[in-house]
Formats: structure tokens, sequence, C-alpha cells
């Protein structure tokens, strides 16, 4: 396996990078556990609410059982998962991606062009970038500048693989 | 920008041996410690704050839905009018015109989330046959016919199974022994005497609401099904509605505390709910038998006998009974000649849902006011009217307020010391911020009052838990578990159901004579109220009309 250069960071960088890396991180682990705790969770009036070129999809999701079923199953679990990875440190870079692919779901559910009316999210103002966008572009940076093979589990993860 | 070959202070991220190392891998596992304390806070404060069980406890009430018996009876039924009404009953029944299946299919086509093809469709077979109709109407009585013989639910091409009768005068269907069973669905003015010949024949009757048009039937009407033993079913479908008996689950248990006022509504805007429907093409004198339009003999004597002896005759006519009008054949709500106006039309609806929930029985007293203020088209039934209905033995007004010309939402507003329910299809309870019950969970700040406290969605499989603002939000919209958990029936096919079903099984329906009687007079204390300009009265002795 081919081993990625370590990048230099200064103090500040690192611990900035980290910071954000562990804010978003939490962000993801307590949506996640929060729908797990909440045994009425559903994703069916998310989707339901969601419009533009792929609102009848997410639509079709919602209005099959089955579909919602494994929506309402994965969701909290992705969510989670990518929060673990991206507070620990562990396979911080799949964390990343995984989360990118999850808000960018929510993101295409509910864009919000001009006359777009959703009932979420049901705060703040957006005009085609909304926090999914910068959520987006703040794990597409921790992905070039990653951090969780000096501070995270994966540091522990490296060191194992070049043992082995 | 960093650059990788240029900083301050490069860090050394080399290999690093003990204790150093394992503490930068394990840096950020506290904060696991951090969520989890947070998460376990928050779940004990919403325990805490969310714990109303020792004042609000339900046990989940449900519609008593009784099993289709596969091995009973296939009973053959005989349908009565088949108007706009008459249409969506036999709809409900699982038997439609072909030409209104395709339009079923065509616009499922059209638009994937127009699911009421595959409602049909999927609808439980009723195990009955339509063996026979009747309509005075050419159009309609064929209608009916190609309706009927669609058991298969075929669309434009499709083959249709076996014509039923077609009989041109309601009393040759009713004198068929072939018939088990009949829904009628004429105007006002025919109800009590087709039921009333019907079960003198023995047949079971589905009636559409009002019972009766006048006084005297009423009573005609309960002595008939009382001694024939028939199986009598009112077409108050709401008695299905699945948050009516929630809300008597509430109300039982006293969580709305002593409710002294309730508040029933009609909204309408437009043409067709003020009863002005369209005319038909093809009907003219040749195609409508107009004298069986005209009432039952009996029925006239009884109506020209209250009219002229209360003067009301400005409230009758303007066109004598023989003269031939479309307008008054297909718009027949608007005319006391063949109506109840809005009291049996519509307030029944309402009334019958109270009647339903708190079991009031007939008000001791109703007083009404109203006018024609906006369809001045020549109409003599009132276009807006309020009636409050007084029940003193329980301390309580039902208030009923109505215009057709404004559909602001009003929904009915159960008022109670404690809290107040607002019912539709939904149910929203708050409590009132003057309790005495729950004064506590309000000074505790457990329960916040004036602001949604518990929400019933129908289909949430939901008991206890308090809405939360989300979930709220959603149910506001009608976006939660209208599809999800519960399966949606369509209430007139569950009425008709209950009615086939008590037949089968020698039962009684929801909506029987007793809760018709019942429905028939208050409806006509409102109406001899207004008509009158005076309060009436209910004899309970007696069983009669009194003026004060």
């Amino acid at each position: 396996m081919k081993q990625r250069r370590q990048i230099l960071y200064t103090k500040a960088q690192l611990f900035f990078l980290v910071l954000l890396r562990v804010l978003i991180g939490w962000h993801f682990l307590y949506e996640g556990l929060s729908k797990i705790f909440n045994p009425k969770w559903t994703s069916y009036g998310y989707l339901m609410d969601a419009q533009g070129f792929l609102g009848n999809f997410f639509h079709a999701l919602a209005d099959n059982p089955t579909s919602l079923g494994v929506v309402d199953f994965l969701n909290p679990i992705g969510l989670t998962l990518v929060g673990l990875s991206l507070v620990l440190g562990i396979a911080a870079r799949f964390g990343a991606i995984g989360g990118i692919f999850l808000l960018a779901l929510y993101y295409l559910s509910h864009i919000p062009y001009i006359g777009a009316e959703y009932l979420f999210p049901s705060e703040g103002s957006y005009l085609w970038v909304d926090k999914n966008v910068i959520e987006i572009c703040a794990l597409c940076l921790l992905m070039t500048f990653p951090t969780s093979g000096i501070i995270g589990l994966d540091r522990l993860l490296n060191r194992y693989w070049k043992k082995n | 920008m960093v650059d990788e070959t240029q900083s301050e202070e490069p860090l050394k991220v080399a290999p690093d041996e003990g204790r150093r190392d394992f503490l930068k891998s394990l840096a950020t596992v506290p904060l696991l410690g951090a969520m989890a304390y947070g998460i376990y806070k928050k779940v004990n404060r919403e325990r805490v704050r969310r714990n109303v069980s020792d004042v609000f406890k339900l046990e989940g009430y449900s519609p008593q839905i009784l099993p289709i018996q596969r091995d009973g009876k296939k009973l053959r039924l005989g349908m009565i009018g088949f108007g706009i009404r008459g249409k969506l009953l036999l709809r409900s029944c699982g038997f439609a015109e072909p030409e209104y299946i395709e339009k079923l299919k065509e616009e499922a086509r059209l638009n994937s989330k127009d699911t009421r093809y595959e409602m049909f469709c999927n609808q439980e077979d009723l195990n009955i046959e339509i063996a026979a109709v009747c309509d005075i109407f050419d159009t309609h009585a064929e209608a009916a016919m190609r309706a009927a013989a669609n058991g298969s639910k075929e669309g434009a091409n499709g083959r249709l199974g076996k014509l039923p009768k077609r009989y041109r005068n309601y009393l040759d269907l009713l004198s068929d022994p072939d018939i088990d069973a009949v829904i009628i669905a004429t105007p006002d003015h025919w109800h009590g005497t087709m039921a009333i010949e019907a079960a003198r024949r023995g047949k079971h009757v589905y009636l559409e609401k009002p019972m009766t048009w006048t006084v005297p039937e009423t009573y005609a009407v309960r002595d008939a099904v009382r001694e024939s033993g028939i199986v009598f079913q009112l077409g108050h479908q709401g008695r299905q509605t699945d948050s009516y008996v929630r809300a008597k689950e509430i109300i039982d248990k006293g969580y709305l505390g002593p409710v002294n006022l309730i508040e029933v509504c009609t909204n309408r805007n437009d043409p067709n709910g003020a009863w002005v429907y369209d005319i038909d093409a093809s009907a003219n004198s040749q195609t409508i038998d107009w004298s069986q339009f005209v009432p039952d003999e009996r029925r006239l004597k009884e109506y020209y006998a209250y009219m002229k002896a209360n003067k009301l005759e400005r409230f009758m006519g303007p066109d004598p009974y023989e003269k031939f009008s479309l307008e008054r054949f297909f718009r027949w709500r608007c005319w006391w000649d063949y109506s109840t106006g809005l009291s049996g039309d519509l307030l029944t609806h309402e009334y019958d849902a109270i009647n339903q929930i708190m079991e009031v029985g007939i008000p001791y007293s109703a007083t009404s006011s109203g006018g024609i203020y906006y369809f001045k088209d020549g109409r003599t039934v009132p276009d807006v009217l309020q009636t409050a209905f007084e029940f003193p033995d329980k301390n309580l007004t039902l208030l009923y307020s109505a215009t057709q010309a404004s559909s602001r939402q009003r929904g009915k507003v159960i008022m109670g010391h404690d809290a107040s329910m607002e019912l539709g299809n939904t149910l929203t309870i708050k409590v009132d911020s003057d309790s005495t019950r729950y004064k506590k969970k309000i000074e505790e700040g457990i329960i916040q009052p004036d602001v949604p406290f518990y929400n019933y969605i129908p289909g949430s499989d939901d008991v206890d838990a308090i809405t939360s603002a989300t979930e709220l939000y959603f149910a506001q919209r009608g976006l939660l578990y209208t599809y999800v958990n519960g399966q949606r029936y369509n209430t007139t096919y569950l009425h008709i159901r209950e009615w086939l079903e008590c037949i089968r099984q020698g039962l009684i329906p929801s909506c029987n004579i007793d809760r018709a009687f019942e429905e028939a007079m208050t409806a006509h204390m409102g109406t001899r109220a207004y008509l009158e300009g005076r309060t009436m009265y209910w004899d309970k002795e007696k069983e009669e009309i009194v003026r004060g």
C-alpha cells in the first residue's frame, strides 16, 4: 500500500483543522444518535418535502414502505458512523467521503433555488448555497488536509500498517 | 495556504514511540464521554418534562372494524337514487361506471401520486351484488346499471357482468323478493317514505342523511324499523372517523374538564357547496319522470299542515309542484319543498359527530337565525345559519354556525375548563392556562398552556407521547402518517361495510334508528326555530317538539 506523505502543519493550523474535524464529527454523531434514540423518527416528512429535479425520486423513496424503511435504517447509522469516524479520527478519509455523500443527498433534496419553499430547514435564509454545501466544502477541505494521522486513531492504525 | 515544504514551526510527525504517541491517537476520545453525558442529561430531562401520565393517560381506543364473513351470505342490494351521492355510495361499495374507472386510470397514469385507482382496486370485496337499481332520471338509471354490472372494476373496453334489474318505481324495487337490502340516496323529501316502505317489506336499509323531511314521518320511520326488526343505518359516515373515537376516550376520561360550550361549523364558498349543481344536458321532461319527484301524498299533507298552521307560506314554492323544472330537479336542496336546508344537510353531520363523542341526545331547546345573504338565486333555504342548542342537564351549549360564502376553516371546538379540543381528521388539544387539573404541571413548566399539547394523527400508533414541535409542524401540513403507518380507509366504505356485517351477524350498527331519530329531531328543531323565528323545545316525556 502506498503511504501518503503527512503534511506538515503549524500548531495553529493543526489545532483548527482538528477542531473543524471534531466539530463536524460531533454534528454528525448527534444527528445520528438523536434519531436512533427517537423510535418515532422517520425521514418520511423530510423526503416528502423534497423539491427540485430529484423531488420525485425522494417522494418515491418515502411512498414505498420498504425503501422508506431502508432509508430510516441507513440514515441514522450512516450519520453515526461518519460522526464517530471524524471525532475519533478513524478511517477519517472514508468518514469524510460518507459525510459528503449524505450531505449531497440532503442538498439535492432541498436545493434552495429561487421560488423553492421548504418546511426544512426551518431556520435561516438561503439562496443556492445552504449549510449543507458549506459543510460539504469543509469536509473536502479536511480530506485535502488530513489530520487523523496526527491526532486520531488513524495514527495508531498507520503504525500498525507500517509494522505489518 | 500551507505549503508542504514550508511552515513556521514544522511539527515533527515522525513516528513517536510511547505515551506521547498514544495520547495523540486518543486525544479526541473524551469527546465521546462528553456526548454520552449530554445525551444522558437530555434524555432524562425529556423523560421528566414529557411525563404527564398522572394527569393524561390514554389507552388508545380505536374504531372496531367488523371482519367480513367470507362464508357469509352474499347480500343482494337495491340502489334507489343515483345522483351525486348515490354514485359515491356505490363506488364505496366497489361498483363504478367503466367511464369513471377509465378516468381514474388515466389520472393515475398522468400523475403517479394519484393512488385513487389503486385504492379502489385494492378495496376489500364486500360480498354483495347490486341486483336492482331505481332512478327517475334515465341517464342516472343507466349509469347505475353500468356501475352495478361492473363488479370486476373494468375500464372502457372491459366486459360488464350481469345487468341489474331497472325499476322505474321504488315500490316495485322494494317488492322484489330477490332484494335483501336497499341503499336510499334520494332527495330529502323521499327519505322517510322509502325507508318506511322498505322496512315494511323486510328490506334492510342504509339511508342517506337526514333521516326525514317532516316531523311526523320521523316517528313513523322509527316505528316501522322497530316493528320490522330490519338493520337500519343512517348515512353519517363520520361515525367511522378515527379521531372521533380518540376524542371520545379523552372526553370520557375527563381530560378536558367540564365542557360547557361546543362550536361546530360549516364553511363553503363555491356554487357546488351551495347546492348549485350542474344540470345534465340529457335531462328533460321525457327523460325524467317528474310525477315521482313530487313528494308522497302523506308527506305533502304533513308539510302543508305544518307550514300553513304556522303561516310559513313564504318559505314554500314559489313554483307549484306540478311545474317541471330542471333547476328544482338538480338543485332541489335550495327549496324547502324538497330540502331540509343547512340544518338537515350539514348541521346533522356536525351534530352526529358530537352525539357520537358525547352522547348528548336530543337538545332541550334550539334557537336559530340566519338568512339568504349571498345566493340570492330564488332559493328559499338560508345560506347563512346559526343554531344554538341547549343541553341544561349536561350544562352544555352546542353552537352551530354556517356560511356558504366563506371557506375559512373552523374545526369543531370542544371547550373545557381544563383544556380545549379542536377536532377534524386530526385532533389537537390545548391546555387552558387557568386549568385546575393541569395547574401543577403548568407551574412546573411540564405543560405549556395554550399551545398544542397533544396531537392525534390517524394512523399513528402513538398513544401517550406529547407532540413535538416538528411532528406538529408536519401533521398540520398533512405530511405525517397519512401513508406510513395508518392504512387509509374511505369512511363511507367502512360505514356501509359495518351495516352489511351487522345484517350478516345480527348486530346493531353505530348510526342505528335511535341515533337517527335523535339526529332528525334535532335538525327539525333547528329548522323550525329558523322558520318560526322562536325557540323550540323538546318535551322529553311526550317526545314532541314544543314552542316556548
